[in-house]
């Protein structure tokens, strides 16, 4: 019997169907790997959920829509490794639900930002960008530092977390609150914070202890960026796709 | 030739029984949302420029406004267009009324405007799920899913219940459309809520494995939304402007078929020298260099239609427009392999580049072929004889391609220079600019931008003008273009 192509033209759910499967291959030959190739996530230590805090800050990030034009992916070029630090790693972004690597740098790229800025610096900043960089055209977010951070939720956040994969004990949502204002607190006893979020950031953030603010939330989780990973640490052996 | 686009009287329902109050009501939402898409376009071009624009509230900053411009281009402009004119198409090629009559089709209408609205609402509140063009909440999501489902129920339902034998080329074009769209919209925006009152979700995948599922979302949008759903007007309105068949059937199979397989492997161009492995890397190129043939495929189909017919660009005002958008597809289909290539991707990532290859595409391809569906069926379905004015089509035509010019070119000057600047090193090996000289630089091309865009809009607002006049049946005294003299026809 000879093929025709009379058949997709007569019948609507030939058509379909086979359009369905056409579109499908693609995506399973590309995505699917990715989840079982071993070597996809590269080998190094260091990288953990975001505390609470970091947690809010980053949705604070993600509801500005900040990703529009700050990047969190530095590429392994000689330039960028000299501007932004070492080139980006997928295991650091292991428990990003989203990812936030972005498509634009309208505004340079914020992968490694963490430690690069004091808190003071990123606070005069987010108030407005051009009373530190004057040839700035990043919006200002006074909003921020007035706001008080909503935390009512917060274990419900690190539980849908959970969920979707990242691994927060049993512990971790339980003292999701006090590790939260213990974090923006540096009066506090951070002990049980840090042995459960190594490399945390302990400070209040925003300069007014009087109140725990978006501020507080953001810096905290601008503050982590790209620290987690020790790079004096890594052998290219355990970066190897 | 199978699927002719003439109706015929006669077996299926005359014109008149016709589902065409909802394509009516299209074609308006569709006019309605491109002035909202570039005046928002155009703000935050403005804000580029000059960022007090930002105005210091959380409402109006570019992070909250660039989705409300992209969800309002893409998905309420294009898509109204798309839906409407998959109405209008299915039923005369197919001599059938819409699958389950108009209640389901309003349904559809109604619910993808309830749909954008809500987003845009909720992108300007700060509610997103921070995945570009994919930025509704999971309570949106599952909505527009429900609606979507419907509307492939009825127009699958409507090609089955068809008196023509042959399903017309154009279908199966809006067919890859809906299937695709509804794949893509569920994978990616696969989510878990932190309650169900809650509008905040957290997306299932995660870092490396959500990159590749968000740009095989992404970039098959452009490909199925934005490309099969656009050529899918294509084949049905420039055959019907021009009264010509389509110049290759053949040529239409072929290409259907291959845009339709090549198209979804070409994502991870999008994340070249990321953390994404270099396999998945190298397969993305490759395919979105392979992508150029299907794309030049439709692009020659469209174009061939017209061996003969050239004169009619001067007489139809419809065509004017439908020639230049498939010119402009053909243009960015070809830059868009180029810029896939990974050293040119290394220099064009990040930049405006990427932005003005967009726009080439979003205003050149999209926006044209829409303006070209508009001019011609809006005296049809308002049973006009001719437009308002043609000459007004014509002063549309002209500054809305000089808006272009000077947005794509004012982007490819500043992308490319901006690439160049980030890599630069000075005679000592330091590196040359720091990041704020490089954003410094782009503030008379982002001037330039702007203007562009607001030449766009004001063509837009040229063509409302004429749209309302034609659709209230006003005719505007003028000397109408016609062939300046009509040559005696050589045997």
């Amino acid at each position: 019997m000879r093929f025709s192509h009379a058949i997709f033209e007569k019948n609507a759910v030939m058509l379909t169907a086979a359009v369905l499967l056409t579109v499908a291959v693609g995506g399973l030959v590309e995505i699917v790997p990715l989840f079982t190739i071993e070597t996809t996530i590269e080998r190094v230590s260091g990288v953990r959920p975001y505390s609470p805090l970091e947690l809010m800050g980053r949705n604070i990030y993600v509801r500005e829509g900040c990703y529009l034009c700050h990047s969190q992916q530095i590429r392994p070029m000689r330039d960028e490794v000299e501007r932004y630090g070492p080139y980006s790693l997928a295991a650091e972004s292991i428990y990003d639900h989203p990812f936030q690597w972005g498509s634009k740098r309208t505004g340079p790229d914020l992968a490694r930002v963490g430690g690069r800025y004091s808190n003071e610096w990123h606070v005069l900043h987010m108030v407005d960008p051009r009373a530190v960089v004057p040839e700035s055209i990043m919006p200002s977010y006074p909003f921020l530092a007035d706001r008080k951070l909503e935390t009512k939720a917060i274990e419900k956040h690190l539980k849908a977390n959970r969920v979707v994969g990242v691994p927060y004990s049993d512990e971790m949502i339980a003292e999701a609150r006090a590790d939260l204002e213990a974090q923006a607190n540096p009066q506090s006893d951070t002990e049980a914070l840090m042995k459960r979020y190594p490399k945390a950031v302990v400070a209040d953030f925003d300069g007014n202890p009087a109140k725990l603010t978006e501020m507080d939330a953001l810096i905290a989780y601008l503050q982590v960026l790209g620290t987690m990973v020790d790079f004096t640490e890594v052998k290219p052996a355990d970066v190897k796709q | 030739m199978a699927g002719t686009t003439t109706v015929r009287t006669g077996g299926g329902p005359g014109e008149q029984d016709y589902i065409e109050d909802v394509v009516r009501a299209g074609v308006i939402a569709t006019i309605f949302w491109g002035v909202v898409a570039f005046a928002a376009g155009l703000y935050i071009a403005l804000q580029l420029a000059f960022p007090l624009l930002n105005l210091g509230l959380e409402w109006t900053t570019f992070g909250r406004l660039r989705p409300v411009h992209t969800s309002a281009a893409i998905f309420a402009f294009g898509g109204n267009i798309l839906i409407a004119t998959s109405f209008y198409v299915v039923q005369r090629t197919c001599r059938a009324r819409l699958f389950g009559g108009p209640a389901p089709a309003w349904f559809i209408f109604w619910g993808y405007q309830f749909f954008i609205v809500m987003a845009a609402l909720g992108y300007v509140l700060g509610i997103t799920e921070g995945k570009e063009y994919a930025e509704p909440e999971w309570y949106l999501d599952l909505f527009l899913t429900v609606v979507w489902v419907i509307y492939l129920v009825v127009f699958v339902g409507t090609l089955l219940k068809r008196e023509e034998p042959h399903i017309y080329v154009a279908n199966w074009f809006y067919v890859a459309f809906i299937v695709t769209i509804a794949m893509l919209h569920i994978v990616n925006n696969l989510a878990v809520p932190i309650s169900p009152f809650s509008s905040k979700s957290y997306v299932v995948w995660a870092g490396v494995q959500d990159a590749l599922v968000q740009w095989w979302y992404g970039h098959n949008a452009v490909g199925f939304f934005l490309t099969a759903g656009f050529l899918a007007m294509m084949y049905y309105f420039i055959p019907k402007a021009a009264d010509r068949p389509i110049y290759s059937y053949r040529l239409s199979i072929v290409h259907f078929w291959s845009l339709s397989f090549l198209y979804i492997w070409a994502g991870p161009h999008h994340l070249h020298y990321t953390a994404l492995p270099d396999w998945a890397q190298t397969l993305g190129m490759t395919f979105s260099i392979m992508l150029w043939m299907p794309s030049w495929g439709g692009m020659i189909n469209g174009l061939m239609t017209l061996s003969g017919a050239w004169d009619k660009l001067r007489t139809v005002p419809s065509l004017r427009f439908l020639v230049t958008s498939v010119g402009f597809y053909g243009m960015s289909t070809f830059e868009g392999p180029v810029m896939s290539i990974r050293q040119v991707n290394a220099l064009s990532h990040y930049t405006d580049w990427t932005i003005g290859h967009v726009h080439s595409g979003a205003l050149g391809w999209n926006a044209f072929i829409t303006f070209g569906v508009l001019y011609y069926l809006v005296p049809v379905l308002w049973r006009r004889q001719r437009l308002y004015s043609d000459a007004m089509v014509a002063w549309h035509f002209w500054i809305a391609t000089l808006g272009i010019v000077l947005y794509i070119t004012a982007m490819w000057v500043s992308g490319i220079m901006q690439g160049l600047m980030w890599r630069a090193y000075d005679e000592l090996g330091f590196l040359q600019y720091a990041f704020v000289e490089t954003v410094v630089a782009m503030h008379p091309f982002y001037v330039i931008r702007a203007a562009g865009g607001l030449l766009f809009l004001i063509g837009a607002l040229l063509m409302v003008y004429n749209l309302w006049r034609t659709a209230r049946g006003d005719e505007r005294a003028e000397t109408r273009a016609m062939p300046a003299l009509v040559l005696r026809p050589t045997a």
